[in-house]
């Protein structure tokens, strides 16, 4: 690891002021911290978000489901709250990692590290929710912009996400076998207005939506609707663990889990 | 038996201190003034280096020293050796290339050692390792194993096709012969595949250096200090063996990858005396992928004769072995005398013959992994016998049975002598404990869900207890085998036994302490063993495949034995009678027919005020050593049932029951013992369905850290269904037999056997990852539903 500066701020307003052009926020550090070990990343400061009590909690009203960014996976997976409003969102943060990651890691650290193989962005995008940041509010659609890329501008911090209660919600993943993270995960939400698949771990642009399936589940939410029914294999990684032919059969395979689950809730 | 004697499953003395975080591994310790080192390894798989420009870093802040190859060979300090000298068919030596511990004009695989900075902090040495300059010219390398031989470019100039031995076993024409006249005849390709052996204690290193004394030491992670201090002195030229000291403390875990003698440990003691201050290096876990010996690595193309009714008439095996960029220490014994020897299975064979090409290629040295040639044969003999029962249309466990050994002793075609066993015992219990009569039930249930479950077995044998000095020095080997021990006896009764073994979790301090307890009936608590410091035990082979009970103990039962003829003798002075008529019993020296007796704490005290003996009869004191060289390998043997369940959707195997019946002589402790197995499991499961180190075109490992190399996880695994026979070994005193190894031997073949039952088709190698799987699904699906 190379030396760094380390400020801890207490508020949201005093981490922005720190946020200069070497300085990267920790919000849980699991990518953050192994990278700078590796001597891969070298920020010249880091802004702690783990001391600002604004930043963690999470809060339900009738129609949505707010959680704050610094709350941590094991929080969400454990929250009575958001068991009640969309279970599938607990069960999703349950899946992540492992207990060490779960109550280190944080959402707003996920959704703003944008990992093609994080489980959030497929949960944000099925669900529609709103990210919230210190300036403003953006669709899942408009803030996720590809590989490690989101619409974060300079000086801007992503506060919270606030997801929308579905009718029903189920999340599939097929973990890579090494590593742990999705190699397919399928988030499926029936909403309100529409039905919603969304897809991680697979694109080569990270996180999106199979739009054939929503399709297919619009005129029927049932796994009948999906029967024989992959995604296509262009746009999606080849990898030791997985090539994209593989990739597209097993989306099939969990969005069909997936709305089986859902459907039986 | 008595409640901390043989046989009894006392809890392991030693996990008090590591589980509550007490343990001293290597890294804990620091020595004053100490420095760290930090390794600039080779970005490139193969490289001719043009030059080294180290100027900036040697100005860096912090910086001791930077030391190259060239460094290396101007102190004449010499290469790190292969002990085991193996000949190819037509006579001739191995064909080595030098291995120096910081490269020499060529880097041969990506993590090679170019250069090592020493400074005041790690930190330091890392960033002077970032300002050293490099020059190469990039070479093809070679990486294939089955593409090496005569690959266009070479990787040791002494090795010119690759090639380092083309060695062989056995009688080719007589398998000629026995194939001539074959009813039947089965082929199969088996890929075994390479594995990192990740323990989880990363391997470390202090050198230091007494200038007063002129003598170093070495602390570091090693399965053999005794070896390691062997090797430096004699053989790299460290130090006199008086003058170096190698201590192996808490060792968290080896599974064979240290036992060698590596580069990283050599520069340390080295560095030492060259900064003229201790050196430290603990490796990371990206190192430890890079430059751990990896394990197995072979290609083998294996072909069976049978006779129409399906017995066994003869064996032909061709393997190439990857032995990586450089021989490691013991690399060239695994693939020959490890491997080829435990070809004929529990299986009577009356004619085998192996031939195996050991090549050179620009990936990490291969060396002994958990099991060490032996998985390798086992699962070429277990695979290919259940494929010639499927292909003959016979039940695999009543094809083994018909061709098991049963009279004993029973010599092998392959130099093996199996000394005592019933396999047909252990057949039999893993049949009852796997529930085997209930499996086509359970596979028509998984059929109804759209699952494929398949049954598989594996009847493995090994040879343990390594070895007999004289028949492996006739083989090849540099070293005896044999083992050491010392047991000294306090006045006070309390005993410190003294053993050239090498705990890194096995327990010893527990089962050795049970022997001791058992044969002088003391308590257990009094009986401290003392292992891993060349000052304190004199001398020993360290422990590797599965030897140090039916060794290890061996010498020390036999000190024991010494140390209860002397008791006798002290006793008979004390008690005023004749040396004959003591006995000893329960702890007590007793004179036979009468109630006067010693206890053994009495007996201890008496030798060493030496008030009843005079010294022109009897020497004071109570301490006896004993060397035990073995007159046979041991053979281990059983039966593991693998039952699993696959997903055809997403290729993803469960397994759903894992039977392991073993016979491994003796038990000492069964609750260590079923740890053992437990843990052998794990890891043959990993081989077969998790595990597998990757090397791209351009010879990088794609696998170098956990993202990408699975290990095997709790939540992998069912309960395991253990069961042991026993037939106790003939050729040591205590009648043990080893279990260190025996999961890993038998569970790859168990689970690659099941896997293609389920499957209907043996079209899949290991590792069988969700997606080999998922595709070899594709392939079969219709078949395993329809044959129910």
């Amino acid at each position: 690891m190379y030396a760094f500066d380390y400020h801890r701020p207490t508020s949201v307003k005093e981490a922005v002021g720190l946020l200069t052009d070497g300085a990267k926020i920790v919000a849980g550090g699991h990518t953050l911290l192994p990278t700078m070990k590796q001597r891969l990343a070298a920020p010249e400061s880091l802004i702690d978000l783990g001391r600002i009590p604004d930043l963690v909690g999470i809060e339900r009203t009738p129609r949505s489901l707010t959680i704050a960014a610094m709350t941590t996976h094991g929080a969400v997976a454990e929250s009575a709250e958001v068991k009640e409003a969309i279970p599938a969102l607990a069960e999703l943060a349950a899946l992540i990692g492992d207990p060490a990651v779960r109550h280190r890691g944080t959402i707003g650290g996920s959704v703003a590290n944008n990992d093609p193989a994080a489980d959030y962005p497929a949960a944000c995008l099925a669900l529609g929710a709103t990210i919230l940041t210190n300036k403003r509010k953006l669709s899942s659609e408009e803030f996720f912009l590809g590989l490690f890329e989101t619409a974060l501008e300079e000086g801007e911090i992503v506060t919270g996400v606030s997801f929308p209660i579905p009718h029903k919600a189920a999340y599939e993943k097929f973990r890579n076998p090494a590593s742990r993270y999705a190699l397919v995960g399928v988030f499926v939400a029936k909403r309100p207005s529409d039905i919603r698949v969304a897809v991680t771990g697979s694109g080569s642009n990270g996180v999106f939506r199979w739009t054939e399936a929503e399709d297919a589940l619009a005129k029927r939410f049932s796994p009948k609707s999906l029967e024989g029914m992959s995604a296509s294999p262009d746009g999606l990684n080849s990898d030791l663990h997985a090539d994209a032919a593989y990739r597209a059969h097993l989306i099939g395979v969990m969005a069909r889990r997936a709305v089986q689950k859902a459907a039986d809730r | 038996m008595t409640a901390t004697g043989i046989g009894a499953p006392v809890r392991r003395k030693e996990d008090q201190r590591f589980i509550t975080g007490k343990g001293r591994y290597v890294d804990d310790i620091n020595r004053p003034g100490q420095a760290h080192a930090c390794f600039l390894r080779s970005p490139h798989a193969h490289a001719a280096i043009r030059g080294i420009d180290a100027a900036a870093a040697r100005a860096m802040p912090g910086v001791l020293a930077v030391l190259t190859g060239e460094d290396l060979a101007a102190d004449k300090v010499g290469g790190l050796i292969c002990g085991w000298m193996i000949h190819s068919k037509d006579g001739t030596p191995m064909k080595a290339g030098p291995h120096p511990a910081l490269a020499q004009g060529k880097v041969r695989y990506v993590g090679d050692h170019v250069a090592v900075v020493v400074a005041e902090t790690l930190n330091q040495a890392k960033d002077a390792v970032e300002a050293i300059t490099v020059e190469y010219d990039v070479l093809t390398p070679v990486v294939e194993t089955a593409r090496a031989a005569g690959a266009g470019t070479t990787v040791h100039d002494e090795a010119p096709d690759n090639v380092v031995f083309n060695w062989h076993l056995g009688n080719k024409p007589e398998v000629d012969a026995a194939f001539g006249r074959a009813a039947h005849v089965v082929g199969l390709d088996i890929v075994n595949n390479r594995l990192v052996p990740n323990p989880i204690e990363p391997r470390a290193a202090v050198g230091e250096y007494d200038d007063a004394e002129e003598a170093f030491t070495l602390y570091t992670t090693s399965q053999n200090p005794h070896v390691a201090r062997l090797v430096l002195s004699a053989f790299i030229g460290i130090a006199p063996e008086n003058k170096l000291r190698v201590v192996a403390p808490d060792v968290g875990g080896g599974f064979g990858s240290k036992i060698f003698i590596y580069a990283e440990e050599t520069v340390c003691v080295w560095a030492a005396k060259k900064v003229g201050r201790p050196v430290k290096w603990t490796c990371d876990r990206t190192e430890a992928f890079l430059c751990d010996a990896h394990g197995r690595d072979h290609v083998t193309r294996a072909e069976m004769a049978l006779d129409e009714g399906g017995k066994i008439l003869g064996l032909k095996v061709h393997t190439i072995a990857n032995l990586g960029a450089y021989l490691s220490t013991f690399a060239s014994s695994v693939p020959t005398y490890l491997y080829a020897p435990l070809l004929s299975g529990q299986y009577n064979i009356p004619a085998i013959y192996c031939e195996v090409d050991g090549v050179y290629t620009n990936t990490a040295p291969v060396d002994a992994y958990r099991g060490a040639g032996r998985p390798e044969a086992t699962f070429v003999i277990e695979r290919i016998v259940e494929v010639a029962a499927r292909q003959l249309g016979q039940d695999p466990a009543r094809f083994r049975r018909r061709n098991y050994v049963r009279s004993f002793p029973h010599q092998t075609p392959v130099i093996m002598n199996y000394d005592c066993g019933d396999y047909g015992a252990s057949l039999d219990k893993a049949l009852e404990i796997a529930d085997v009569k209930g499996f086509p039930k359970r596979r028509r249930e998984s059929a109804r869900t759209g699952k494929l479950r398949g049954l598989g077995y594996s009847s493995y044998i090994e040879a343990c207890g390594i070895a007999p000095s004289q028949a492996v020095g006739a083989l090849g080997a540099g070293v005896g085998l044999w083992e050491s021990a010392e047991v000294r006896v306090n006045p006070t009764g309390s005993i410190e036994v003294l053993t050239g073994s090498h705990s890194h979790g096995q327990g010893h301090e527990t089962t050795f302490a049970q022997l001791v307890s058992d044969r002088l009936g003391v308590p257990i608590d009094s009986v401290t063993i003392v292992h891993g410091d060349t000052d304190k035990v004199q001398f020993g082979m360290g422990t590797y495949g599965s030897r140090s009970g039916a060794v290890g103990m061996s010498a020390i039962a036999k000190a024991i034995d010494k140390v209860i003829a002397k008791g006798r003798k002290v006793a008979a002075y004390v008690l005023e009678a004749g040396e004959g008529d003591i006995e000893f019993k329960d702890g007590r020296f007793g004179v036979a027919g009468t109630d006067r007796s010693l206890a053994f704490g009495e007996v201890a005290l008496q030798a060493y005020v030496a008030h009843k003996f005079s010294g022109a009869d009897l020497e004071p004191g109570l301490k006896e050593g004993a060397f035990y060289d073995p007159t046979n390998f041991t053979f281990p043997a059983g039966m593991h049932i693998c039952e699993l369940e696959v997903d055809p959707e997403t290729g993803h195997v469960t397994i759903a029951r894992f039977t392991a019946v073993d016979d491994f002589g003796t038990v000492i402790n069964p609750m260590i013992v079923e740890g053992q197995v437990h843990g052998g499991i794990a890891q043959g499961v990993g081989q077969a369905l998790y595990e597998g180190a990757v090397y791209d075109a351009d010879g990088q490992l794609v696998t170098a850290s956990f993202m990408d190399y699975r290990m095997p996880r709790a939540e992998d695994f069912p309960s395991f269904a253990v069961g042991m026979t026993v037939t106790p070994c003939p050729s040591n005193p205590l009648g043990i037999k080893g279990c260190g190894e025996a999961g890993a031997i038998a569970a790859p073949a168990a689970v690659m056997n099941a896997l293609t039952d389920a499957l209907g088709h043996e079209g899949i190698a290991m590792p069988a990852t969700p997606l080999a799987v998922w595709r070899a699904a594709q392939a079969s699906r219709p078949q395993p539903l329809a044959a129910e």
